[in-house]
């Protein structure tokens, strides 16, 4: 993968295979903490404590049409080339978190990339599930929360183009604002 | 700047329009892969263009969707379409470019560019 965004694009459709009805992507970077963290929570089908532990194997994999499930192991190997940490909680019928942090100026550190282009992607997916999108910085925070805009739609699909087109363009602008001071 | 305002509006557009996007048999329904082996060979992009594409264009009858591992990940991105009564057409190493001139080819001229298909490639 080349940017974070496209693993945590992945992993979220992780969680959207178990069957969540709501996923949160958290996304902190703190350049006074020199840390870049992110967490995506679902409330989806989880796993027992049995394969829980062996999830991080890239040979273990719940799909069937091939034998390898790369997503946790990338994210894992990501975390941990920049000098971070990976760690994956689950209940079996409640849900899953996934942590993974990196020291945000290591030199191997993947850049963030288009967090708002894999939230819409995420949205045409699955438009009916609920997605929080929260980005913190230094300067401060952004949501986005498609529980409340879907509301506001009255019944119109969030997967149609022109309301996805906001979307995006909606969140990148959310996120240039806490990102404005930064360098 | 994209205002809470702005989707009011186009939630207004939208209502006031004759037909919506329909989900019945009629429709052809575009999958694009989007597991681990698509994401990482670009499907991402792809799924933009298409479905930019097909909003430009404002074509009611086509559905874009995702799904996940198809099985032939070497050949990822892959694009298939479903349309009743005619067999699947699968396009593989598809690229943003690509999927503009699949919408305009293949859903608008009724043409599948041969070229891309599975098929062609073995």
């Amino acid at each position: 993968m080349k940017e974070l965004s496209l693993n945590v694009l992945d992993l979220a459709q992780n969680s959207l295979s178990a069957g969540a009805r709501h996923i949160t992507i958290e996304i902190c970077e703190s350049e006074e903490k020199d840390n870049l963290h992110i967490r995506i929570v679902d409330d989806g089908a989880g796993m027992d404590p049995d394969f829980l532990k062996r999830v991080t194997d890239p040979f273990v994999t719940t799909r069937t049409t091939r034998p390898v499930g790369m997503g946790i192991p990338l994210i894992k190997m990501a975390a941990e080339m920049a000098d971070g940490q990976f760690s994956i909680q689950s209940r079996k019928g409640e849900g899953t978190e996934l942590n993974a942090s990196f020291r945000l100026s290591h030199v191997d550190r993947m850049p963030i990339g288009d967090i708002a282009g894999t939230v819409t992607t995420l949205i045409q997916g699955a438009p009916e599930v609920d997605f929080v999108y929260i980005r913190r910085t230094d300067s401060g925070s952004f949501e986005f929360d498609t529980g409340q805009i879907r509301g506001l739609m009255e019944g119109i699909s969030l997967r149609e183009p022109e309301v996805l087109s906001w979307i995006r363009e909606y969140i990148a602008q959310g996120e240039a604002g806490v990102m404005a001071q930064e360098v | 700047m994209k205002t809470i305002e702005d989707l009011q509006k186009i939630r207004e557009e939208m209502q006031s329009k004759i037909s919506l996007r329909k989900d019945d048999g009629d429709s052809i329904r575009v999958v694009v892969g989007m597991a681990t082996c698509g994401i990482a060979a670009g499907a991402r992009p792809v799924l933009e263009a298409l479905v930019d594409e097909v909003g430009r264009r404002q074509l009611k009858n086509v559905i874009v969707t995702q799904t996940g591992c198809i099985g032939v990940c070497r050949l990822e991105p892959i694009v298939e379409v479903f349309e009743k009564d005619k067999e699947k057409v699968t396009y593989v190493k598809m690229d943003p470019e690509m999927a503009r001139t699949l919408v305009s080819e293949h859903l608008v001229n009724g043409r599948v560019v041969q070229a891309w298909t599975i098929g062609a490639s073995e």
